[in-house]
C-alpha cells in the first residue's frame, strides 16, 4: 500500500481545518473498511488520511422516549452498535433489519453508519431505512453547519452534496407516530456477505382503530442511481385500509415508479417484479409489528 | 510517517515503532512474526485475518496498526494456555473434525470466541450469523458449526461449575 500520514484530530474543528489546509491531498476516514480497500486498489491516493475516529461523542445513539422523542445517531456509530442497541431493535426495527445484515460482524464492528451514507453507493443498506424514516442529516464544514433531508443528500452513485472539508456528523430521525410498524428487506441471492439486488423499506402508521393507514413511507435501494421514495405508492396507501390486496397494488405502483436497470447482479424486469412482491411483503410485516408492539 | 504505539498483544505489552500505512495484519505477520493470522482476500470478505481488538472481531487486513494503540489485541497464538493446554474452542475444533486445510481456522475460532464471550449459548442460527464473515473454501461448515456448538456447551458447563463452586 502507498504511504500516507495518518492524522488523528481530537475535535471536529481540528479535523475540518486539517482538511482545509491539505485540500485534495487529504481524505477523511472513519471505520476505514471502504477507504482501506480503495487505498489498496490504488483508487484513492491521498497523502493524508484525516481520521474521524477520535472525535468525541459522535458515536452516540440518543433517544428520548415519548411522542416528542427524536432519535439522534452519531455518524460514527458502528453498524454493530446500532445492531446491538435495544432502542433500535424495539422502536426502529427497520434499522435493525438493515444493519444486522451489512457485511459481517468483523465489518460491522468497525464500519460506521456515516461512512455507509457518505459512500453513496446505490446498494447502501444503511440509507434506505433512514430515508424511509424521513431522517435528516447534519453536516458541518468550513462554512458552518447545515441540515437537510437525507433523501436529498445523495446526488448519484458515489456522489453527495458534501463540499470540501464537510463532515456528516449526525442523523436525526423524527418521532414516530403511535401504532407504527416498519421493516426492511435486503434482497439478494445469498444470505450473507453480499450487496443487495434490491433493498425495500416500508413504514406504516395506523389510525386509532388500527384500520386505516395514516402515514406510509416506502424507500427503495438499487431501484435508481440513488435511494428513492415511492411517493405515488405512499399516497395510494394513505387513507386506505392496508389489506393484502391493497398492499399488492401499492407494490405495483412502486414498481412503476422505480428506475431499475440491468446489472451483473440482476435484470431490470426481475428487479421490478421483486419491488412489487417485497413492498407487499414488508407492508404485511409492518402491520404485524404495528399490531404487536414488542 | 512513523509513530510509536503501545498495545496489549496476547496479554503482553508491546511498544514499538510502526509506519502509518501499515495494517494490523502486516504488523502481526511481517514485523512480529505471528503468522497464525492469515491473509486471504485482503479486502474484508473472507475473514481469514480475523483478530480480536478489545474483544471484538475485526478484519486485521483493513485495520490500521496505528488504531491498535492503547488497545488489547488477541490473535490465535494467545488463545491456548502458556502450558500448551488448548482453549475449549480449539479442542472442540480438533474433536469435531472442523479443520481441513486449516487456513480459515484461526479466524473461525476467533470469531467464535467473540460470539461465545457475548452469548455463551447461541442457537445454530446465531452461530451462522456470527460466522458469516469467515469463509471456508474446503466448505466444512457443518463441522465448524458443530464444534462451536460443542464448545458453547463447555462454556456453559464451565460457568455452571463456577456458579456451583461459589455456591458451596
Amino acid at each position: 500500500m502507498r504511504k500516507f500520514s495518518y492524522l488523528t484530530p481530537r475535535s471536529l474543528d481540528e479535523a475540518i481545518s486539517l482538511m482545509e489546509s491539505y485540500g485534495e491531498r487529504a481524505r477523511y476516514v472513519a471505520g476505514g473498511t471502504d477507504v482501506m480497500v480503495k487505498l489498496k486498489e490504488g483508487k484513492l491516493r491521498p497523502d493524508y488520511l484525516v481520521s474521524l475516529r477520535r472525535l468525541p461523542n459522535l458515536d452516540r445513539i440518543m433517544w428520548e422516549q415519548g411522542p416528542s422523542g427524536e432519535l439522534r445517531i452519531g455518524a460514527l456509530a458502528t453498524h454493530r452498535a446500532l445492531e446491538s442497541s435495544a432502542t433500535i431493535r424495539w422502536h426502529y426495527p427497520i434499522v435493525h433489519d438493515a444493519v444486522s445484515n451489512i457485511g459481517s460482524v468483523q465489518i460491522r464492528n468497525v464500519a460506521t453508519i456515516g461512512g455507509n451514507l457518505v459512500n453513496a453507493v446505490p446498494s447502501a443498506d444503511g440509507a434506505i431505512p433512514l430515508v424511509t424514516l424521513d431522517a435528516k442529516v447534519r453536516l458541518q464544514g468550513p462554512k458552518g453547519a447545515r441540515e437537510m433531508d437525507l433523501l436529498h443528500f445523495f446526488l448519484g452513485p458515489g456522489q453527495t452534496v458534501l463540499e470540501g472539508g464537510e463532515v456528516l456528523t449526525q442523523i436525526l430521525v423524527p418521532p414516530l407516530l403511535p401504532r407504527t410498524g416498519s421493516a426492511y428487506v435486503k434482497f439478494g441471492r445469498r444470505e450473507a456477505m453480499e450487496l443487495p439486488l434490491l433493498g425495500v423499506g416500508v413504514l406504516l402508521s395506523l389510525d386509532e382503530e388500527m384500520k386505516r393507514c395514516v402515514k406510509a413511507r416506502i424507500g427503495l435501494g438499487v431501484a435508481a442511481p440513488t435511494p428513492i421514495r415511492a411517493f405515488n405508492a405512499e399516497r395510494f396507501l394513505e387513507g386506505r385500509e392496508p389489506t393484502e390486496a391493497v398492499l399488492r397494488e401499492a407494490g405495483q405502483i412502486a414498481a412503476e415508479e422505480s428506475r431499475v436497470r440491468d446489472s451483473v447482479r440482476g435484470a431490470a424486469w426481475y428487479r421490478r417484479e421483486m419491488v412489487k412482491v417485497l413492498v407487499c411483503r414488508m407492508g404485511l410485516r409492518c402491520l404485524e409489528r404495528a399490531r404487536s408492539p414488542h | 510517517m512513523a509513530r510509536r504505539i503501545s498495545f496489549l498483544l496476547n496479554g503482553e505489552v508491546q511498544e514499538l515503532e510502526i509506519e502509518d500505512h501499515w495494517t494490523l495484519l502486516y504488523l502481526l505477520r511481517e514485523e512480529l512474526g505471528l503468522t497464525g493470522t492469515k491473509e486471504g482476500c485482503g479486502s474484508g470478505e473472507c475473514g481469514a485475518c480475523t483478530v480480536l481488538v478489545d474483544n471484538k472481531a475485526v478484519n486485521s487486513c483493513l485495520y490500521l496498526a496505528a488504531e491498535a494503540d492503547g488497545k488489547e489485541v488477541l490473535t490465535i497464538e494467545g488463545l491456548a494456555s502458556p502450558d500448551g493446554t488448548l482453549h475449549p474452542l480449539q479442542r472442540a475444533f480438533v474433536e469435531n473434525g472442523a479443520i481441513q486445510c486449516g487456513f480459515c481456522t484461526p479466524g473461525m475460532i476467533l470469531s467464535a470466541k467473540a460470539l461465545l464471550d457475548e452469548n455463551p449459548s447461541p442457537t445454530e442460527e446465531e452461530i451462522r450469523h456470527a460466522l458469516a464473515g469467515n469463509l471456508c473454501r474446503c466448505t466444512g461448515y457443518l463441522q465448524i458449526f458443530r464444534a462451536v456448538k460443542a464448545a458453547s456447551g463447555q462454556f456453559e458447563k464451565r460457568s455452571a461449575e463456577v456458579i456451583s463452586r461459589s455456591a458451596e
